[in-house]
């Protein structure tokens, strides 16, 4: 076995076996599933059932509210004064007060409550009562609801994307734009966390004395590669596994309760009015947003339209080649300095570029094939965030492949730069070194 | 006797200074070579040459007549003045880490590092983390690590500091029995008096240069000090009886009625005619040469005079202790 695979397997092996890693192994899927079934559970579990006691003086919304799965109406024929007497002894969570000149004034309704108002069950009641307001009054006008209903017409328009070999895929931005910011954080996270796990590694090394008995053994290049590798395979390690263990929480919560993941229409809260078009040639296209028009409906469409092996693919390629460039200089600076405070003053020209990229996502997403979105996508510094962000809208093949190669030729670059401090730095104790220093280092052949 | 490392003119510049200029060296097979200077001389520069952690600037290495290349590393045993072990590994797995990188086959390195940490009572700590040794242990495991793949060359720098006597002693018997085994021992240290008599090659360097090289014997024989201390029952006309061309007295003290007088000869007197002076004066007690340590040789080679020449310095070889 060579002396750098002989590193990069002590590098491997001392951090995969550290208790931390396997916390972190096992509690990374659980938040990150967590993301994803919390809220379903949370709102299949929504409380108990909501109350609402009506005091309807005007006499005309009687049969208006019906009673749904978590928020029940109950027209009360008493007073006011008797319906909060009841709400005070806990019989109801609301009352709602309809006064007699409610049709004239809106504005004097009225809900009261001794918590905070349910925030759902105050939709669902203005919506109701819309609806209601505005059939008494088109009835009024003598407009018949019906026609009225026709006319209103629900647009929903498909995007379509034409894809490089003309295949027409539906587009799904709010879904592409959550992968893409989702990914893009990921990289951040994972070039932080194991860059400067790099940082820590080199600087045991020289605090703990031991980097000159190994020098003289290896060469301080094999050190360094093989720490940066035997780390980055850390990563890669971690993240498999994340993503296996995600899916199989994931999987097993949807095999255990699958109610839970059945999708409805949320019609509860939003009225939505129903489609009576009938035009022959809108058919097939109602049926298709009758299919589709639900959450889990473009969630499934939506993420079936990622191409999600490019998607996989790329991720650990630019994971990998942002994580190669960022941790040669991490190693640099973790060799320049003697101790873990010294370590800021060469950490801005790191974490700028970084920080850049997480902050220009937001801009890149509002147009990921524009000039700002594709000159940091090309920039090695930020290129592997930025990208991240992009992949899921579709990139251009040919700036994939010069996003990869510009990428490839900068961790070469930095890590060619990374070697010439790293050699000198390991070696030097209880000096202060500025940035004039460094660049002497690297001149100094 | 053939010569195992030559060092032909090394000269190295840091950015900021010239760490060594045309140094040249040449030690003997199986000799104990000691690499001498102050804090700061080049000594450890040098020696990160000899190791290839660092490239001469000019110069080249001879290892056995052949030129320093890569493939040396495997025979030399190198104990850097910063050493130090990964606090957190276990000391078993870290001692087999580290002489793998030096080319040791992992089985064979198992049943090396076993024999060693028998002998040297290590065996319960195996799997110990390095970071619940203590100290003198610690130490033990960075020798064994330095000799382990059996090096025909043996660096040691600065070998001695923070180790216990106990361990300074372990540690020369082991070191002298590697070179009845063939090994050849550098010392490196500003410390002279720790190695003077373990060395029998010495090399000075000063101020990146080297001021002084050879055989121990012949140097000392060189820089004899001619320096007499002399102890004798008090007597009056001392001063005058040696007051010729031939000596000169560096210093007079008187103590219990006693007199111990310092004297050096010079030019072609002998003790021989000292004693000729002084026996009808006086009953002499004690007579002998003060022979200079390295330390001394050093100081007299920068400054051109011995320590030895003023009373006050009654100690025999001043810092040599």
């Amino acid at each position: 076995m060579s002396k750098t695979a002989t590193i990069i397997k002590r590098e491997f092996l001392s951090r995969v076996k550290k208790r931390s890693f396997l916390v972190m192994t096992i509690l990374g899927p659980i938040l990150m599933a967590a993301i994803i079934i919390v809220p379903v559970v949370v709102a299949q579990l929504s409380d108990s059932e909501y109350a609402v006691a009506i005091v309807d003086d005007s006499d005309l919304f009687h049969d208006s509210f019906k009673s749904t799965e978590n928020i029940s109406f109950t027209p009360l024929g008493t007073t006011i004064d008797h319906a909060l007497e009841l709400m005070h002894d806990g019989r109801f969570d609301a009352v709602l007060h309809i006064p007699e000149i409610a049709f004239q004034a809106p504005s004097s309704l009225r809900l009261f409550s001794e918590r905070s108002v349910n925030f759902n069950a105050k939709l669902l009641i203005e919506n109701t009562l819309k609806l209601e307001f505005e059939s008494i009054k088109l009835s009024h006008a003598g407009i018949d609801e019906e026609v009225l209903r026709s006319i209103d017409t629900p647009i929903n328009i498909q995007a379509l994307r034409i894809k490089e070999d003309g295949e027409l895929v539906t587009d799904y931005p709010e879904i592409s734009m959550g992968l893409g910011i989702f990914s893009g954080l990921l990289i951040y996270i994972f070039i932080f966390l194991f860059g400067s796990q790099v940082l820590r590694g080199v600087l045991e090394e020289k605090t703990s004395r031991i980097v000159e008995i190994i020098v003289s053994s290896v060469r301080p290049f094999q050190l360094m590669i093989g720490k940066v590798i035997g780390v980055g395979l850390v990563g890669l390690t971690q993240f498999l596994i994340w993503i296996a263990l995600t899916f199989a929480i994931v999987g097993a919560f949807q095999i255990a309760m699958p109610e839970m993941f059945r999708f409805t229409p949320d019609d509860q809260v939003f009225i939505t009015s129903t489609q009576a078009l009938s035009a022959d040639e809108m058919e097939k296209q109602m049926e298709y947003i009758q299919q589709h028009d639900t959450v889990a409906g473009q969630l499934v469409e939506g993420l079936s339209a990622i191409n999600f092996p490019v998607m996989i693919l790329s991720f650990i390629f630019f994971f990998l080649g942002g994580y190669l460039l960022y941790a040669a200089l991490f190693a640099a600076i973790g060799s320049a300095v003697d101790n873990e405070a010294d370590t800021q003053q060469f950490m801005l020209p790191v974490t700028v570029p970084l920080l850049l990229s997480i902050i220009m996502a937001q801009m890149v997403i509002s147009n990921p094939s524009g000039p700002v979105a594709f000159w940091l996508s090309v920039i090695p510094f930020t290129s592997p965030v930025i990208m991240m962000v992009r992949i899921p809208f579709g990139v251009p093949y040919i700036e994939l492949a010069l996003s990869a190669g510009l990428l490839i030729l900068g961790f070469v670059a930095t890590t060619f730069l990374a070697a010439r401090i790293y050699r000198i730095g390991i070696l030097m104790y209880g000096k202060k070194i500025s940035y004039g220093e460094l660049w002497k280092w690297i001149r100094h052949s | 006797m053939s010569l195992l490392l030559r060092a032909e003119r090394i000269t190295k510049v840091y950015t900021n200074h010239r760490a060594l200029n045309q140094v040249s060296m040449a030690v003997p097979e199986q000799s104990i070579f000691g690499l001498l200077g102050p804090n700061g001389a080049g000594k450890t520069t040098l020696i990160r040459i000899i190791n290839q952690i660092i490239g001469p600037d000019q110069g080249r290495i001879f290892i056995n007549n052949e030129l320093l290349k890569p493939k040396h590393v495997r025979q030399i045993g190198y104990l850097p003045e910063e050493r130090g072990l990964y606090k957190k590994m276990e000391v078993g797995e870290q001692a087999l880490y580290l002489a793998r990188l030096k080319g040791l086959k992992g089985e064979d390195a198992r049943k090396l590092l076993k024999g060693w940490f028998e002998k040297f009572d290590l065996m319960p700590w195996w799997k110990k983390k390095v970071e619940e040794l203590s100290k003198g242990m610690q130490q033990k495991v960075q020798f064994i690590i330095t000799i382990l793949h059996r090096p025909k060359l043996l660096i040691f720098d600065e070998p001695f500091s923070g180790f216990d006597p106990i361990n300074v002693n372990l540690l020369k018997e082991e070191i002298l029995k590697l070179r009845r085994e063939g090994a050849t021992i550098i010392f490196s240290t500003h410390n002279m008096g720790s190695v003077e008599e373990l060395c029998d090659h010495i090399a000075l360097i000063n101020n990146s240069e080297k001021i002084l090289e050879g055989d121990v014997g012949e140097i000392k024989k060189e820089f004899r000090s001619r320096i007499y201390e002399v102890e004798l029952e008090t007597t009056k006309d001392l001063v005058e009886r040696l007051a010729g061309e031939h000596f000169s007295i560096i210093g007079t003290k008187s103590q219990n009625g006693f007199v111990t007088v310092r004297v050096k000869i010079k030019g072609n007197a002998t003790t021989n005619e000292l004693m000729k002076e002084l026996m009808p004066a006086a009953n002499i007690l004690s007579f002998k040469e003060l022979t200079p340590s390295m330390n001394d040789i050093f100081i007299k080679k920068v400054t051109g005079k011995f320590p030895l020449e003023t009373l006050e310095n009654n100690k025999q070889g001043s810092a040599g202790t």
